[in-house]
């Protein structure tokens, strides 16, 4: 299951970015007339297309496995987070209705019309988005019911979905999913251009993409500074595992990297900022702070994973913030963007830091959590199936989702790498 | 009405418009397996070319269901997804080769080995997943899966593994194929070759159905009593007349090349069959322990998904209107 949605996000992603990316371009296309901006609404629209077909098939695995694996799970909750989960059917039902309406669509539709599927698909793919982290946010912050005996009762759905998570996770999930496209788009381009610095193909997909990550990557600093206080609040377990914060105290120190020992309640090797924890965490230098000494033992989450995937994401999120910075600056400066090979290699190498900073933020929320499934109403053994031999399915879904890894990577490789866009399109003047 | 039988019907919906949809791009799958001759290749464009824009939308409606059913359903969720485990893990390993089959062929751009055999692997996977589908739908109703105190009593192999099981399942793969071929016919209206290719084999495919289905309701008898009494309440000989007039009428219609009508009955025909299944499996959603008023979970939510429902489909209907207007309407 981790290992399912560990893929799966990575589709996911795509598929919220892609389609903004891609509408742009034909808005562009629309506005100026130019035909590259068409080619390369088309081009990217393949790439949507491939890694949307890969992503239902690997959401469709997940809906499934919620069920297969965790049966305790869903009985428990499905009436609650269920709400969240039929909104985003209905998200990415539009979603394929308007995709399947956008590829196929460019001789049979108007202009407008063909772009307005455009724009109804990147929506879509943003209510998606949405609901499904709402229904994660409810995991982090349990709401909207009352437990007797055990069972939930007195349901009040739309109160789970307003549950204090979501709103903070739905804003830093989609600015990370855009941020990273934009990037990771940015990176191939980059590549490109750096074999070949004139084409005018790669360079106007090249400044579309650095432009959706300029614009986020800024706005999830701030984003990422909110949640943290609120995980600071709600899930005191969470935060000072993700800080390696053992001992509660007043004005403590932020930890970065070392070694963190949970016998001995000691971080070993660390980089220490004086009271910036505090300031972090509440915004005061003199704040008193949870720390894993307060929770019991049973209730820790694995401090070293957490603490590593923390610092991880904050590394990779720092790097493209500079990266933007970078990219803003020549910007304001009207220097041409392909010019500047340094730039160009930068970007081409960030581009995977993106997914790492989703991959590690994800590891953050979700064993941040543990033991608990529900943050503090069920643990995650409660739910798991009564099913022996859990590792055959988990090492044939292994094996399927790296199958589809390689036949995407593959089909990719030869849809974009041995076609060469633009290379006739005359080249612009730097 | 109460809430859950509303939601029931909805997600009986669902699984009629996945069976008419998604389950048309599987025959369409098998089709593209066993085309042969001349005009094999032409055939298998052609089965691309009218699967390829619809065939994600059609998906959404299995996810649809499955959201549904967990949302207002929980426990059903968890008991069939417990002793169901085997065959619904291979419907899926089947869905995602189909997925990942029709991605490398459709956007590789050589057409060589590789290729090829991705064509096979498709073709392959569109066989078992609906076989698989069927069989998980048959297992619900045969009355041996048994669950109490939130365990699958009867371990994993109950139900699916029984004669009716199986006989839902190729009956499943059967009902596929007919429908597949038929839609074809009316996709290949430009090429009339083609048009006689799909022709035959939805009259083949269709009329082996019926001995399938008398088959199927035989062993019903023993393998399935609760739907076989539900199948000879007083409902029954209605729908039956009007479900054997449609596939007749396909039949017929397909004989003298009306397609366009064919392609209706064929709808229709699937539609009955399912709403059949439906009402004689109904109130249970697991013969004999789970039934809808036993599985649903709180009002609030039963309420709010309804009104979800609602809404949603005022959203949603008229954009799928729109998208087979675009690339299933009559040309100019």
């Amino acid at each position: 299951m981790a290992l399912s949605l560990g893929f799966h996000i990575i589709f996911a992603v795509i598929g919220i970015g892609m389609p903004v990316l891609m509408a742009i371009a034909e808005r562009r296309w629309l506005r100026t007339g130019d035909d590259v901006y068409l080619d390369l609404a088309k081009r990217w629209a393949k790439g949507t297309a491939i890694l949307f077909a890969v992503g239902a098939a690997s959401g469709t695995v997940l809906s499934f496995e919620l069920g297969l694996l965790w049966p305790g799970f869903m009985e428990f909750a499905g009436g609650i987070i269920g709400m969240p989960f039929s909104l985003e059917g209905f998200a990415f039902f539009s979603e394929a209705i308007f995709l399947g309406l956008y590829l196929y669509g460019w001789d049979r539709l108007s202009r407008r019309a063909h772009w307005l599927c455009g724009v109804l698909v990147a929506v879509s793919g943003l209510a998606s988005a949405v609901f499904v982290v709402i229904a994660n946010a409810w995991m982090n912050a349990p709401t909207g019911f009352e437990m007797i005996d055990g069972r939930i009762t007195a349901i009040d759905p739309i109160a789970a979905m307003r549950n204090p998570a979501s709103v903070q996770q739905v804003v830093h999930m989609v600015l990370a999913a855009y941020a990273t496209t934009g990037f990771a788009v940015a990176s191939v381009h980059a590549w490109f251009l750096l074999r070949n610095p004139d084409n005018a193909f790669h360079r106007r997909a090249l400044g579309i993409a650095v432009l959706l990550g300029v614009i986020c990557a800024p706005l999830q600093l701030l984003s990422g500074d909110r949640l943290a206080k609120m995980a600071a609040r709600l899930q005191p377990a969470k935060f000072a595992a993700m800080e390696a914060h053992y001992h509660t105290e007043s004005g403590a120190p932020l930890v970065l990297g070392g070694l963190p020992d949970s016998d001995a309640m000691e971080t070993r090797l660390a980089v220490r900022v004086p009271r910036m924890l505090s300031v972090l965490a509440h915004g005061d230098v003199s704040a008193e702070v949870t720390g894993l000494d307060s929770v019991p033992r049973d209730d820790w989450p694995n401090v070293a994973i957490v603490h590593w995937a923390f610092d991880t994401m904050v590394a990779c999120g720092t790097v493209l913030l500079v990266l933007a910075a970078w990219v803003a600056l020549r910007r304001l400066r009207r220097r041409d963007l392909a010019g500047s090979r340094p730039l160009l290699r930068s970007l081409l190498l960030a581009g995977p830091l993106g997914f790492i900073a989703i991959e590690t933020g994800w590891v953050v929320t979700e064993v941040g959590r543990q033991p608990w499934i529900i943050q503090g109403v069920m643990r995650t053994e409660q739910a798991v199936t009564p099913m022996p031999g859990l590792v055959v399915p988990f090492v044939l879904f292994a094996a399927l989702y790296i199958l589809l890894f390689v036949i995407l990577l593959f089909v990719l490789r030869r849809q974009f790498l041995e076609t060469v866009p633009g290379s006739e399109a005359e080249a612009i003047p730097a | 009405m109460t809430y859950e039988t509303v939601l029931g019907g909805a997600i009986l919906v669902a699984v009629i418009a996945y069976a008419l949809g998604g389950g048309a791009d599987f025959g369409g799958g098998m089709w593209d397996l066993l085309a042969t001759g001349t005009r094999a290749e032409r055939q298998r464009q052609a089965i691309e070319d009218a699967i390829g824009p619809i065939w994600e939308a059609n998906h959404v409606w299995l996810i649809l269901a499955l959201v549904l059913l967990f949302s207002a359903f929980p426990p059903a969720f968890a008991a069939i997804m417990t002793a169901l485990n085997i065959p619904l893990t291979i419907v899926l390993i089947g869905i995602v080769l189909r997925a990942a089959a029709f991605v490398f062929r459709k956007y590789d751009v050589h057409p060589d080995a590789v290729h090829r055999r991705w064509s096979t692997v498709f073709g392959i996977a569109s066989f078992l997943t609906p076989f698989f589908l069927g069989l998980c739908l048959g297992a619900l109703g045969s009355g041996e899966i048994r669950w109490q105190d939130g365990q699958a009593i009867t371990g994993f192999f109950a139900g699916w593994t029984r004669p009716f099981a199986v006989g839902c399942g190729l009956f499943a793969q059967g009902l596929f194929a007919f429908l597949a071929a038929t839609y074809l016919a009316v996709d290949t209206t430009a090429d009339p070759e083609l048009q006689d290719d799909f022709r035959r084999r939805a009259l083949l495919s269709g009329v082996s159905l019926a001995p399938a289905a008398a088959l199927v309701f035989w062993i019903s008898m023993n393998g399935a009593p609760d739907i076989f009494e539900g199948l000879t309440r007083w409902w029954a000989p209605i729908l039956l007349a009007l479900t054997s007039a449609c596939a007749i009428g396909a039949l017929i219609s397909l004989w003298v090349r009306s397609f366009r009508v064919a392609r209706l009955l064929a709808v229709g025909q699937v539609s009955l069959i399912l709403i059949g299944w439906g009402l004689a499996q109904y109130p249970y959603l697991l013969v004999p322990d789970i039934t809808l008023a036993s599985a649903a979970t709180a009002d609030a939510t039963l309420r709010m998904l309804t009104w979800t429902l609602v809404a949603g489909s005022l959203l949603l209907l008229p954009s799928f209107w729109y998208l087979f207007r675009v690339f299933k309407g009559r040309r100019p």
